[in-house]
């Protein structure tokens, strides 16, 4: 076994997550599935920093946390908004802007 | 350090194959398909709280996924930011907003979820191909050495981070204070909003105006000798349960309370009252003030 193989389930992870936003229909499932994306391309990055053997890699994974933790915040105030004021998690009631 | 150094040396010149030791293999081939399981459950599970929790479960082997390999710090980051603060975010928003959370079965594009699926396998297949073609000859570098700062716990990357990357650092202070500031306003009730806190004045008016047949405050419970729990009801002055008196969230005492009104004997049926309470009884008490309010 090579450190590959953590890259392997990183990108099965990530086409997972991709997947999971392309079927769901609830918002916030949605936005989980986004996060285990960020995850998954987290795994990578720490993998290719111990191939590397730096430490660059773990820098990048621990920017990518505090993006992810800023967007989740926004990302979920804006769900609740929308809830708020169309009673309803559904991304396919959110059809204002669409014609 | 010269040993130190010697043994990196030594490190170095050992074959790839020994760069993961068998312990780390034993644990990646029990972890991951506990990994790929959680995200599969994320994905296919119709309760979007039971998607969080297999989140949980992925979120966390891929922490010790982190430790590891290494990452000693930002092993527990994962485990602390994501399943302790993040996933504890998604679960309270799935209690407020998520409650029909339940995804419709109705496919809106036809065959968007066949399409889905071949794109994922086709994503999959393309990205393990090309990493497997790219890293044959590859050979991975020693492994730090997890007992020295450098070797990835939290001083080596304090180190990086407050110099090679101190900007880019600054940059994560403004975008957390935005996002603290854009989370308190997009959340914030808008007070012009109709579910807002009427005053006083407005509860009043509204009281008198919607023709309810009760301007005054609901009756409270009934004080006995024999008990003055709040699930005891109260008695109209003809010896009745007031209806209005029983709770909707407190099963009212289900014992036959005998009571005895000025010449007779009554024997109160406490259960069947509260059974047959109106629907139209349910509206919320006058403190309410939310939404609701107006409709009832």
């Amino acid at each position: 076994m090579t450190p590959e193989y953590y890259l392997l389930l990183s990108a099965l992870l990530f086409s997972i997550g991709a997947v999971g936003v392309l079927v769901r229909r609830n918002a916030i499932v949605v936005f989980m599935c986004i996060e285990l994306m960020l995850n998954s391309v987290n795994l990578s990055l720490i993998t290719f920093a111990r191939i590397d053997g730096s430490l660059d890699g773990q820098v990048m994974a621990f920017f990518v946390m505090v993006v992810a933790a800023a967007e989740v915040v926004v990302g979920l105030a804006i769900i609740t908004s929308i809830f708020r004021a169309r009673r309803s998690a559904s991304i396919d009631d959110t059809n204002l802007l669409k014609y | 350090m010269t040993s130190l150094a010697q043994a990196g040396m030594v490190l170095a010149q050992q074959p790839a194959e020994d760069v993961v030791t068998t312990g780390e293999a034993v644990a990646f081939w029990i972890l991951g398909p506990l990994a790929v399981a959680g995200a599969l459950g994320t994905v296919f599970m119709r309760n979007a709280v039971h998607s969080a929790l297999w989140l949980v479960v992925t979120m966390l082997t891929l922490g010790v996924f982190f430790l590891i390999q290494n990452a000693a710090f930002l092993g527990f980051t994962q485990i602390i930011v994501y399943t302790g603060a993040v996933m504890m975010l998604f679960l309270f928003v799935l209690m407020m907003a998520g409650k029909d959370s339940s995804d419709a079965l109705v496919e809106v594009l036809r065959g968007q979820r066949l399409a889905a699926a071949v794109f994922g396998v086709g994503f999959a297949g393309l990205l393990s191909l090309a990493l497997a073609r790219s890293l044959t000859d590859v050979t991975a570098a020693p492994p730090l050495d997890p007992t020295t700062p450098e070797g990835g716990g939290a001083g080596g990357l304090g180190r990086l981070i407050f110099s090679d990357y101190l900007f880019p650092f600054e940059l994560t202070a403004v975008l957390l204070i935005i996002a603290g500031l854009a989370g308190i306003v997009l959340a914030q009730r808008d007070r012009r909003d109709e579910g807002a806190k009427r005053s006083q004045r407005e509860q009043v008016e509204a009281r008198f105006r919607d023709g309810s047949e009760r301007p005054t405050g609901r009756p409270g419970p009934g004080v006995f000798a024999t008990g003055n729990s709040v699930a005891t009801p109260a008695l109209l002055p003809d010896g009745s349960v007031a209806e209005e008196s029983l709770s909707e969230l407190i099963e009212s005492t289900p014992t036959a309370r005998r009571v005895s009104p000025p010449g007779q004997l009554r024997t109160l049926e406490l259960g069947e009252h509260t059974e047959h309470s109106e629907p139209d009884d349910s509206g919320d008490h006058d403190a309410g003030g939310d939404s609701e309010g107006g409709k009832a």
